[in-house]
């Protein structure tokens, strides 16, 4: 099968600084995956590793610098706006802010009609419509007259949705899209989003730092780490035994459920490393427990072993504990 | 705003006229607001009824009137071709009013086109407007003014370019800060996720959540228009000879303020009221509705 997003070598870099002391920040730096109908691929990492600049970039929100991003077989890097806008259709995008991504004075029926206008569609049932996607997403016709500050941020996360799948999209972006709601809600959001893939044959490409969230519903996971992945793959197989040591860590550092249950921690030293400033050779040496002689001079490459691809010269055995630090006093 | 692109406004129309009661009600509430509605009330209502409230003609030459001493027959004395002075008041309220309304509808119309422009557009264009503001901004007011007199010799059209162009620099530059920030808003990221165009992104996204607080600095701006105007008109700027205006009146009675001194009154005196009466109802304005404002300003 044909992917539905295709995204190679791609890299977005920001212009800072003065215009006598220019530096450049390369947020994401150089990224490939697919994602295929039907199938849930995951982005994980730390808040400024370059998730929702690689999600923007390839919803063509960002221009980017290197690489090559195809949608449905278009490349849709460097297309003209109007070229786009009907690619637009087939593409949806779910922001962080449930409330902030919704237009402050639209009353929530002209939010979820917007699609339809924007697009020029189903001029004479957009009320129905809009309600027809509002019973989808469990809330009720009376809500279109509401405004976004009216609503709880769950209310507003399921407009968000109805808006999202207003066209029947082939792909939804979802940006955090459990952020700021509790778990009851961000469970029904999830199995919402589930059952609309299932239904629809969508694609979705979810971006969180919620590791329970990628093991419900990813099909695919990449972990990034100052723009670049240093992991991908099958998420049943990357949750089991990770082999990139930051995966390892970030899955250690997962609260459980159960507090019975034997834990072994593997916590991080140092601050993440500044953009403007990279690590040589492998950029997570700085930090990394298990580093080794190469780490500091040789930049891994990322390499395929199965069906999965890590960047990592010495990677982990399956349960591999961390090694005890030689903590110094001084 | 957008009631006209909307199919889910609320079909019951009461809840606004119930909105624009509560509004008035918590602006009366407030000592100088309800001040301030009193004297603007007053000053729309003399402008409005200008020929019922006086039964003198504002031009009418009777040299046999000249100087008159304020009377139950002239409420505020006549002046030194014994032409009315209440009535010449009133007319040159409607006068003021008519100047003020005009020119800053037409500030405020370019003000935003140009403040949109600025923040949405791409940045030299931003550079180039933000210049111009600068520059038109440098001028002082009154060389402004002087400098298209002559140009365009003293009219009622002279002190509507004058009042524009001294308005237009700072209404743009609300919009255009404001544009600037929501831009990178997410509702408006959204918008454009979904493929809206430049010009529905600025209509249906923008414009509404810029335009209450720049109604409200508006308000505070009117009596600064008048008072352009009353200046120009003051300085034979303005409003030609034979139209009454606030400002003429008081230059009438300006040089003769030693032995007639209820002629500058009866020009200067509409001017602080109204320019007090705008100002207090604006305050309010602000205080009550953008109490975030209240730093800016």
């Amino acid at each position: 099968m044909n992917p539905i997003l295709e995204v190679r070598d791609l890299a977005v870099t920001f212009r800072t600084g003065s215009m006598l002391n220019r530096s450049d920040i390369l947020a994401v730096a150089g990224v490939s995956f697919a994602v295929h109908p039907g199938e849930t691929f995951a982005l994980v990492g730390e808040s400024g590793s370059g998730k929702t600049t690689l999600a923007r970039a390839a919803n063509g929100l960002q221009e980017i610098s290197n690489g090559s991003v195809r949608f449905d077989g278009y490349r849709i890097d460097g297309m003209p706006a109007r070229e786009r806008k009907p690619l637009r259709r087939d593409m949806s995008m779910m922001f962080q802010d449930p409330v902030g991504s919704l237009s402050p004075r639209m009353r929530v029926g002209d939010l979820v009609a917007e699609p339809f206008r924007i697009h020029g569609l189903g001029a004479g049932s957009i009320r129905e419509e809009t309600v027809r996607l509002l019973s989808l997403v469990g809330l009720s016709a009376e809500f279109v007259h509401r405004y976004p500050h009216q609503l709880s941020g769950g209310q507003a996360r399921r407009v968000g949705v109805a808006r999202a799948i207003a066209l029947s999209p082939k792909l939804i972006i979802a940006d955090e899209p459990t952020a700021g709601l509790d778990v009851s809600v961000q469970g029904e959001v999830l199995n919402l989003l589930n059952d609309l893939r299932e239904r629809l044959k969508l694609a979705i490409i979810i971006i969180t730092h919620n590791l329970h969230v990628v093991r419900h519903v990813a099909d695919q996971v990449a972990v990034m780490y100052l723009g670049r992945f240093v992991e991908i793959g099958p998420t049943g197989k990357i949750f089991s035994a990770p082999a990139h040591p930051y995966t390892a860590s970030l899955l250690s550092a997962n609260p459980e459920p159960d507090p019975d249950k034997p834990r072994n921690r593997i916590s991080l030293s140092a601050e993440v490393p500044s953009l403007l400033a990279r690590p040589s050779g492998c950029e997570f040496h700085t930090r990394c427990p298990w580093v080794g002689g190469k780490c500091g001079s040789q930049p891994p490459d990322l390499r395929q072993q199965d069906d999965r691809r890590f960047s990592c010269h010495y990677p982990l055995a399956p349960g591999a504990q961390a090694p005890v630090k030689e903590v110094s006093h001084g | 705003m957008s009631a006209a692109n909307s199919d889910f406004t609320r079909p019951a129309r009461r809840p606004d006229f119930a909105r624009a009661f509560d509004a008035v009600r918590r602006i009366t509430a407030e000592p100088l607001g309800a001040l301030g509605i009193f004297l603007v009330a007053l000053m729309i209502g003399g402008a409005l009824f200008a020929d019922w409230l006086s039964a003198y003609e504002p031009g009418k030459i009777s040299p046999r009137d000249r100087f008159l001493v304020p009377s139950w027959q002239h409420l505020l004395g006549t002046d030194q071709l014994g032409r009315d002075l209440f009535s010449r008041v009133l007319h040159g309220g409607r006068i003021a009013l008519t100047v003020a309304l005009f020119s800053t509808a037409v500030s405020l119309l370019i003000g935003i086109v140009l403040g949109l422009i600025a923040g949405y557009g791409p940045r030299w264009l931003d550079n180039l407007l933000l210049l111009l503001f600068d520059s038109i901004k440098s001028f002082p007011t009154v060389m402004l003014a002087l400098a298209l007199v002559t140009l365009f010799g003293p009219s009622l059209t002279a002190v509507v370019i004058v009042v524009v162009l001294v308005n237009v620099p700072g209404y743009a530059r609300i919009i255009r800060t404001q544009t600037l920030a929501l831009k990178e808003s997410e509702f408006v990221t959204a918008a454009e996720s979904m493929g809206a165009g430049t010009v529905r992104i600025l209509r249906v996204h923008i414009l509404p959540n810029v335009l209450g607080p720049l109604l409200i600095l508006t308000s505070m701006d009117i009596p600064v228009v008048i008072a352009i105007e009353a200046g120009m008109s003051f300085l034979g700027l303005g409003v030609r000879p034979p139209t009454p205006s606030w400002g003429s009146i008081l230059n009438d009675g300006f040089t003769a303020i030693r032995d007639t001194p209820w002629i500058a009154i009866a020009g200067g005196l509409p001017i602080i009221l109204t320019t007090l009466g705008f100002t207090f109802l604006g305050e309010t304005m602000r205080d009550v509705f953008d109490p975030r404002l209240k730093r800016h300003a």
